[in-house]
């Protein structure tokens, strides 16, 4: 049980850090309601081009953003084969998945890891800050969980405007029904191309923040990302969704589904003592059950429709 | 204001489930016509709105609005004319976004989507009192989600947002088809009101020969992929049922007259 609670900032910094690549897959989950597996391959293109720009001498914002953009190609390309193309999402985000592996190799000079040594360079986010923060080596603002939590609650906020705009709002009736959005002049190709470069920008980042964390970057480090985003959300909107309805609020219940997901995976490791190889399996399930709620709910509660006006 | 010129268009073609939709349609509407179209399941009435709309390409000839050749324009281009209600009361508006945002999305129809606020105060307050002409209460509802109204008031709304910025050409497809009758009535009656308040050019398709002859000034009856009958002024006025059957029955050279086309 110590194990559990010695390691709680950590998952707690990690559920964070995840939390914003859970964000991104909400955009295309819930908004444009495209399941895109391309965040398997953009989290560690974002994570790759992080790390290699650190190493060539960049500033961690600018090697940031670096990730951001490369991230937000990445949605760019699966959007071009989806709606150019026709390929459906679900097939072309596995296929710029798939391509992003070489991609990613590529970026990384042809290795499968490369390590970032936190005494070398000036990162925001890291395991190694945390235990500083704790041993007094080190102010308390740059505690990860502090600092993700703001870096968190900036990104709402933009988000929060940007849904609002114009622009956003036509994301949003592009995935809420496309016949509405294109019989009121929505261009609705040109907004899943935009809500999918937006999301995987997002996962991007995200990946960049987790290879700063753990201080190196690695070739498998986005599999199974979209299962941890998935299990991130369901599990935001069955603990918060009935009292969290805006639209930051719901975005914030998503970053707190990963925190709880990684609470949880922490318990399941140092306490329940299960081999972690078994997380996957685990995870799986967990998303398929919460997944299945609405469907069980349709089939076996059903309610007649009401009529008239 | 609208014009169709000798348009074809075929579904599957050389498939075993080939279907000439449209065979050489003509039509021209002035500008303020309020046009009922009918004609029994399969005379291409929706298709002949579709292809105005730009749902799908034809074949050949053209249309034109306006001055505008529309016939290569996507459907998203041809919005910024076009007003549209569908049969369908799920399809005109987005179920998971607030009334006011529906309404806010339809007032930019036609108009760049910037990074400026998707709905201003000012709008509220217009919407509010646009809502009010509706009598459905839905003015005090403007921060509902769609999805909690019921069929009736989505196609009033979906009514509204068609012509809040005002179309060159307003399209009505069975809007109130899918609806009990006596809501259909309050719809049909706010079409009526918005229609003669805009001076809106409309075309609207109905099932219900009654509605056909009471509502707008020109009435054209579809078969088999092209327009058979076409009245207005007096002689549309003193219609009744009887006579329209007449002409229908001459039109298609038979005197079987499609069920649906006399219940609705």
């Amino acid at each position: 049980m110590t194990t559990f609670f010695n390691a709680l900032p950590g998952a707690v910094s990690q559920g964070l850090v995840w939390g914003i690549m859970a964000i991104g897959l909400y955009i295309t989950f819930r908004l444009l309601e495209v399941s895109d597996l391309t965040v398997d391959g953009s989290f560690c293109t974002g994570g790759a081009v992080c790390v290699t720009m650190m190493v060539a001498g960049f500033n961690v914002w600018v090697a940031m953003l670096a990730a951001l953009l490369a991230g937000m190609l990445t949605g760019l390309v699966t959007g071009f084969f989806h709606t150019k193309c026709g390929i459906p999402a679900i097939l072309a985000g596995i296929l710029t998945q798939m391509g992003l592996w070489s991609v990613n190799l590529a970026i990384m000079s042809m290795k499968a890891n490369i390590a970032l040594n936190v005494n070398n360079y000036d990162l925001l986010v890291s395991l190694r800050y945390l235990q500083d923060v704790n041993k007094g080596e080190r102010p308390f603002y740059q505690h990860p969980i502090l600092v993700l939590v703001v870096f968190t609650a900036v990104l709402i906020a933009i988000l929060y405007w940007f849904f609002g705009t114009e622009m956003g709002a036509s994301i949003r009736a592009t995935g809420a029904n496309e016949n509405m959005a294109r019989a009121q002049g929505i261009n609705t190709n040109v907004n899943k191309v935009l809500g999918l470069a937006l999301a995987n920008g997002l996962v991007a980042l995200s990946g960049s923040l987790l290879c700063q964390y753990q201080s190196y970057a690695e070739i498998n480090m986005g599999r199974g990302a979209i299962v941890i985003g998935l299990a991130s959300i369901v599990i935001g909107e069955s603990i918060f969704g009935r009292v969290f309805r805006n639209f930051a609020l719901k975005l914030a219940s998503v970053s707190l589904g990963a925190v709880i997901y990684y609470i949880v995976v922490q318990f399941v490791v140092s306490v329940l003592e299960i081999d972690s190889n078994y997380l996957k399996v685990i995870s799986a399930l967990i998303v398929a059950f919460f997944l299945a709620v609405p469907h069980w709910k349709s089939v076996y509660f059903h309610k007649k429709d009401k009529k008239g006006l | 204001m609208l014009k169709i010129e000798n348009v074809y268009k075929t579904f599957n073609p050389g498939t075993v489930n080939e279907k000439k939709a449209l065979k050489g349609l003509n039509l021209e509407l002035k500008e303020g016509d309020f046009v009922t179209v009918i004609g029994g399941n399969g005379a291409g009435k929706s298709t002949m709105l579709n292809a105005v709309a730009g749902v799908f390409g034809v074949d050949s000839g053209r249309i034109l609005i306006g001055d505008v050749d529309v016939t290569n324009l996507p459907e998203y281009k041809r919005a910024q004319y076009i007003g549209r209600v569908f049969q369908d009361p799920m399809m005109g508006t987005a179920a998971t976004m607030q009334i006011e945002e529906n309404l806010a999305l339809a007032a930019r129809r036609g108009r760049p989507r910037t990074l400026r606020s998707g709905i201003t105060r000012a709008e509220r307050e217009s919407y509010r009192e646009q809502l009010k002409i509706l009598d459905l209460g839905l003015e005090d509802r403007m921060t509902a989600k769609v999805g909690l109204l019921s069929g009736g008031q989505r196609q009033a709304l979906t009514l509204l947002m068609a012509t809040l910025q005002q179309p060159k050409l307003l399209l009505l497809d069975e809007h109130t088809a899918a609806l009990d009758p006596k809501t259909a009535a309050k719809v049909l009656e706010a079409t009526e009101k918005i229609v003669q308040k805009n001076h809106l050019t409309t075309m609207m398709i109905t099932h219900n020969m009654r509605d056909a002859i009471a509502h707008g000034n020109r009435l054209i009856m579809m078969y088999d992929g092209h327009i058979a009958v076409d009245v207005s002024g007096e002689e549309k006025k003193n219609l009744t049922v009887e006579q329209l059957l007449n002409l229908f029955s001459q039109a298609s050279g038979s005197d079987e007259v499609d069920d649906k086309l006399v219940l609705g």
